[in-house]
């Protein structure tokens, strides 16, 4: 592990091109657990996946398996899902309720849902040892610390280090944008999620997210197959269902993509500006318009609707699309397998029609069918390969390089294809991979 | 948006209505034949004739979840109109659909097939059925399995499909890579 050294982390990132290793080594990937997914805030869940006490959700951060549940108090726990005994996972399954206590099945320790202890057997047993009942040794860990904002759980590793707010810096926008368009101001999780492995770094992901340019090549035949069945059936129905734009859009040329913006901060986050219609004009929209506007006022309603994001990505852990409702987590599990936990939301107070567009998005493309992500995950697979191979040492990052504006340390791209959102990745991670510890 | 009519939701299979004489030998025969020729189409490739087994109001729904009773308004993995099918279709059939660009390939088996409801004036049925699905792709094979239910509509040439449904029973876990063609 003691390999690479702070000068050779920093040699692998250049302006403009990054060393293949920072994808494809093994060590590397050991050191990314400890300097980065060690010590950053990883999305949990949403509070609303556990409503009643002793409501469970299982997730890994880092290499840790946890538990997020919900205390008698009503607050959100994130525990180790070790029992303090003799190590057993405590909770087997993904999700479920705890019913009166978190249960051992091994020797039946019990455990309040807050994880101090609540039962333990056979306790003439301990009389006269070092245990303390009621000590840690006793009580589930708990993460080191955990934070919520607007309803979205996080919790760190790292007993120290930014608060949650200080870490997500503007990436706060995308919880923003996300409960702001609801008219009750908070969303609900739909509590359906979709997993999908990746067989490649996780880095590839987030990477693809912002990479204005591939759409058009990698899902050229989704766009041109949906183009083609969004007019015929426009023809003859005289419109065509909403959903089939989430395809169909792969079609713009690139001239249209060219005129998006990325903007990009510093520790990585960054933000996809443009793409969907940002104010539609339909009945549905309207309606839920002057929803929104009965309850923020005018002023109000038009400053939230008229942001301009399409996505938000907060470094290295989510990717937010605030106006369909999506959520992406990003779980690393090896320097060549990526779990993606895919979710979406439901605005509170908004029409059941403006539902139907962000559960139209996630079937289509970040359902198990994808005919979107299909062509992605393949790219990423091709992309880890290929980089395991001797045919080249270096990854261009080039296009556009130094044609971005830059002002106190976001840049903001003129041209959406300029690959300035992964070299801002970069920095972060080189700043990441090189603290001290 | 797609609507479909909710399906039934599922009971138990009622043995005693599935005996002999309750169904006529030639319709669950017809029916079986229908099954097998459907999961042929699949397994061959051919995905439009796959697509006119499918009444013209016919829908393809894979739930998310196996409590489900309708796609209307919930999460699916497949929920598939026609139009849609004809999307996924053309997708895989363009020449630069990158992920079509390695051998790939299905194989199904489609069995214990009970006619759960036989309608003798109109000729439609209802009917569960279980498969194995083993796909290859690229030096890998997945295996997928699970249930499938039909709403079978009496044409003028045979049946064709009002609803199916497909309950995988590893359909909530962990996709190792995603599903391209219908399962």
């Amino acid at each position: 592990m003691a390999r690479y050294g702070i000068n050779e982390l920093r040699k692998m990132v250049e302006p403009d091109r990054v060393h293949r290793s920072t994808y494809s080594d093994p060590d590397i990937f050991e050191l990314e657990m400890e300097r980065i997914f060690n010590r950053v805030w990883t999305y949990v869940g949403h509070e609303s996946q556990v409503k009643k006490p002793g409501d469970y959700w299982t997730v890994t951060i880092g290499r840790q398996p946890m538990i997020m549940i919900r205390g008698e108090d009503g607050e959100v726990h994130v525990l180790y899902n070790r029992c303090p005994h003799r190590g057993n996972l405590l909770i087997g399954d993904r999700s479920g309720n705890a019913d009166k206590s978190v249960i051992c099945s091994y020797h039946a320790w019990q455990f309040n849902f807050d994880g101090s202890p609540k039962a333990i057997p056979l306790a003439k047993g301990y009389e006269g040892t070092k245990l303390d009942p009621a000590g840690a040794a006793c009580t589930i860990k708990p993460a080191p610390r955990t934070a919520s904002y607007r309803g979205f759980v996080f919790a760190s590793l790292a007993a120290s280090g930014p608060s949650l707010l200080e870490w997500l810096g503007p990436a706060k926008v995308a919880f923003d944008q996300i409960c702001d368009r609801a008219p009750d101001g908070e969303v609900e999780v739909v509590p359906t999620c979709f997993r999908v492995l990746q067989r490649s770094n996780w880095k590839f992901f987030l990477e693809n997210q912002l990479d204005v340019a591939h759409a058009v090549v990698t899902h050229e035949s989704t766009g041109r197959a949906a183009a083609e069945v969004e007019e015929e059936v426009r023809a003859r129905n005289g419109s065509a269902p909403i959903d089939y734009h989430f395809l169909s859009g792969f079609t713009m040329p690139l001239g249209t993509w060219d005129k998006m913006t990325t903007v990009n901060y510093p520790a990585g986050h960054s933000v996809l500006e443009g793409y969907m219609s940002l104010r539609p004009q339909d009945p549905i929209s309207l309606d839920y318009e002057a929803i929104m506007k009965s309850r923020y006022g005018e002023k109000r309603t038009n400053e939230i609707l008229d942001t301009n994001i399409h996505h938000v990505i907060c470094y290295p852990v989510l990717s937010i699309q605030p106006p369909l409702q999506q959520l992406r987590a990003i779980r690393p599990l090896a320097v060549d397998q990526t779990l993606t936990e895919l979710w979406h939301f439901r605005l509170k107070g908004a029409p059941e029609a403006i539902y139907r567009r962000a559960l139209g998005y996630f079937n289509l493309v970040n359902s198990p069918s994808t005919m979107v992500n299909a062509d992605d995950l393949w790219n990423f697979r091709k992309q880890h390969e290929g980089l395991c191979s001797d045919g080249g040492e270096w990854v261009s990052l080039h296009r556009y390089a130094g044609q971005d504006d830059e002002a106190n340390g976001v840049i903001r791209t003129r041209i959406g294809t300029s690959e300035a959102p992964l070299r801002n990745y970069f920095k972060a991670w080189v700043d990441y991979m090189t603290a001290g510890n | 948006m797609l609507t479909v009519p909710a399906p039934a939701p599922l009971t138990a299979p009622h043995a005693a209505s599935a005996c002999a004489g309750s169904v006529p030998l030639e319709v669950q025969r017809a029916v079986e034949q229908f099954l097998y020729r459907q999961a042929e189409l699949l397994d061959t490739k051919q995905w439009q004739g796959y697509i006119d087994l499918f009444a013209p109001e016919g829908v393809y729904w894979m739930p998310a979840h196996p409590h489900q009773t309708s796609g209307d308004g919930e999460p699916s993995i497949f929920f598939e109109d026609r139009n849609l099918m004809t999307i996924r279709m053309k997708r895989i059939l363009h020449p630069r659909a990158w992920s079509q660009k390695t051998q790939w390939g299905t194989s199904h088996v489609v069995s214990n097939v009970v006619v759960e409801s036989h309608d003798a004036k109109t000729g439609n049925v209802v009917c569960r059925s279980r498969f194995h699905m083993l796909e290859f792709r690229r030096d890998t094979s997945r295996h997928f399995a699970g249930s499938y239910v039909h709403r079978l509509v009496q044409s003028g040439d045979g049946y064709r499909i009002g609803l199916q449904r497909v309950d995988m029973v590893n359909g909530e876990g962990l996709y190792e890579y995603v599903l391209q063609a219908w399962v």
